[in-house]
């Protein structure tokens, strides 16, 4: 791996980063009014006679800083945004808007995760064996179920899954991510977060399955004509082998490329999966948030999804040499 | 003549493939859900309180009425050609822009290939619905023309990258360089030589827009940032969601839109795989 392809990567991170924070802040200025008047006019309709209103005023008035030019204005913001001041939650007020995040943030990236995870290595699996030409028929079969699956996005899925699931058979719990007040982690704790984090994952691995095979197989098929899997086979290694070393390995180089793109498209569906489920993620706390209308959080969120896609796919583009000499010849 | 032929034969083609017949099929029982539908269905039981709340199918009401008093199947009826009104608007605008860039940045190179090709990966990178949340929640109370504009904004990627990489490899081709050579101007090359030819992969990105549209278009509204006086599909589940139309048992107020979404993203899906086969002829042979 250069020093030149870790730079490259770590300078579109930053422009990625630089590109939402500019977005968060031009485009409330394009609309009309100006924000404090939103804010004053939202607490004024939620009857806040309380003593914080001033506060939250006075501190938007300053951190908006309205009367200075356009260009110090914008260089605060930014620098503040990079400091992950996010300013003050309305809803949620007196706690700040990163505060709120970072108490959703861990459930949304363990359910993303996990869930992710699993549709990837599912579906690349599935994927490896709908192309190669010694799997079981039963498995071909499965073809069009998956194609069909790839094309539903996740979130009317949820809900499908929802209604069948928890609600007509009551197997699994409605929604929230544990009983009872607080999480706990002791072996019952643990399983009672499995439990309600079973339904979410399952609508995001559904999905994702069938989207992975689909990528995978077209992948496999590529790699299946290759002189080196004739030699494999020429040398007598065993078909396992050769499936797992040598086709699905080199099959699999592309799959990680669109782990990266598919990220983003994940986030925002695991947002809305969550607000399916009442899920205590990112997603439930944006619904909250639009509801109250908390702009400031709305665009915290907003900025955060950006941040934590942009980390994950840093991390496979650094990933990403290790797994494939090529670009590290390069 | 043997262009017309050329085009017969790829019509053939495409409706020879088993997948883009039934795609076909089903989008159009879907328009006709909107064309047809209202020959049958009084589309202004679709307005708030127009009818009596919370009843369930009926003769009267073949597929009952929500909790704000709008007739389901009404509802559907008005709100599926909004639904895809949106989504085609969105997705035309998207790959219009996203051709224009694609054939500036890969036919001239330079740095105006390396300002676009950075931004195209930089808002690949941006989840959609992050900056369609920011949009949105600024410029309240959306149509369904402004819903379109706005998801857009966030669907010229993939074409532009599809076309930019199709384009890199047609300048090089020998007829392209004649041209260059015979001293036509970089627009009619452009639009002469080389637009025929990106068309079959231009209209497969449309169809993979209109979906991706249509996507982003549910997800604002199922988060309640859609057009409020209009019976969209989205906006329907938003309501239900509201209204706790699951846990209270109406299911036939969150089905149907759920189905016909269904329906619908199942049949975009067909048409655009198949039209694949049709304008990558590399895919077609290996599989």
């Amino acid at each position: 791996m250069t020093w030149g392809y870790v730079l490259r990567r770590l300078a579109m991170f930053v422009v990625v980063l630089w590109g939402a924070v500019t977005i968060n802040f031009i485009v409330p200025r394009l609309a009309p009014g100006d924000p404090t008047a939103a804010v004053l006019e939202q607490l004024a309709a939620r009857g806040q006679q309380s003593a914080g209103a001033g506060d939250i005023v006075a501190a938007y008035r300053a951190r908006f800083g309205l009367d200075d030019p356009i260009l110090l204005q914008y260089w605060r913001y930014v620098s503040n945004t990079f400091r992950l001041d996010l300013g003050t939650s309305i809803s949620y007020f007196p706690q700040s808007v990163s505060g709120s995040i970072l108490m959703a943030l861990p459930w949304t990236i363990v359910l993303l995760g996990v869930a992710t995870v699993i549709a990837f290595g599912v579906g690349s699996l599935l994927g490896a064996l709908l192309a190669w030409p010694g799997s079981p028929r039963a498995v071909k079969a499965l073809a069009p179920l998956l194609m069909v699956l790839s094309a539903i996005p996740y979130y009317l899925l949820a809900l499908i899954v929802l209604y069948l699931l928890a609600i007509w058979t009551g197997i699994f719990p409605l929604g929230g991510a544990f009983s009872g007040q607080a999480p706990s982690f002791t072996p019952a704790g643990l399983l009672d977060l499995a439990d309600h984090a079973f339904l979410p994952a399952l609508s995001i691995v559904l999905a994702g399955v069938g989207f992975w095979a689909l990528g995978m197989r077209g992948a496999m098929i590529g790699v299946l004509g290759e002189d080196f899997l004739t030699l494999g086979e020429a040398k007598g290694l065993p078909p396992g082998k050769v499936f797992f070393g040598y086709a699905m390995r080199n099959a699999l180089l592309p799959q990680v490329t669109s782990l990266a793109i598919a990220l983003g498209t994940a986030a925002s569906g695991s947002v809305l999966v969550e607000v399916a489920f009442n899920y205590p993620g990112i997603g439930y706390l944006l619904y909250n948030a639009l509801r109250a209308s908390d702009y400031f959080l709305v665009q915290g969120i907003a900025f955060f999804l950006v941040l934590t896609v942009a980390v994950a796919v840093l991390a496979l583009d650094l990933v990403y040499p290790l797994l494939d000499p090529r670009i590290r010849r390069q | 003549m043997q262009f017309l032929r050329h085009i017969l034969a790829s019509v053939g083609r495409v409706f020879a493939s088993l997948r883009m017949t039934i795609g076909i099929v089903l989008m159009l029982l879907l328009v006709g859900i909107g064309t047809v539908g209202p020959l049958f269905v009084d589309v202004s039981k679709s307005d708030p309180i127009s009818v009596r709340t919370n009843q369930p199918p009926s003769a009267q009401h073949p597929l009952g009425t929500d909790s704000g008093g709008r007739e389901l199947v009404a509802v559907m009826v008005a709100g599926t050609p909004q639904t895809l009104r949106m989504g085609v608007l969105a997705g035309l605008i998207g790959v219009a822009v996203g051709v224009t860039l694609g054939l500036v940045s890969g036919y001239f190179g330079g740095w105006p290939d390396r300002v676009i090709s950075t931004v195209t990966d930089v808002m690949l990178t941006i989840p959609p619905l992050a900056i369609l949340l920011v949009i949105a929640a600024s410029v309240k109370a959306v149509n369904v023309e402004m819903l379109a504009v706005i998801i857009a904004s966030l669907s010229w990627m993939y074409a532009a990258r599809v076309v930019r990489a199709q384009v890199l490899t047609l300048r090089e081709q020998n007829y392209v360089q004649m041209a260059r050579l015979s001293g036509m101007s970089n627009f009619n090359i452009i639009f002469r030589e080389i637009l025929p030819n990106i068309v079959p992969i231009a209209f497969a990105a449309l169809v993979g827009a209109i979906s991706a549209a249509i996507l982003s278009g549910i997800g604002i509204e199922v988060l309640g940032l859609g057009p409020q006086d209009t019976p969209t599909l989205g906006m329907t589940i938003y309501w239900a969601l509201l209204y706790s139309a699951f846990s209270r048992g109406m299911w036939w107020w969150w089905l149907p839109p759920i189905v016909i979404l269904m329906l619908l993203f199942i049949a975009l899906f067909l048409i655009s795989s198949a039209l694949d086969d049709v304008a990558n002829p590399r895919l077609r042979s290996s599989q």
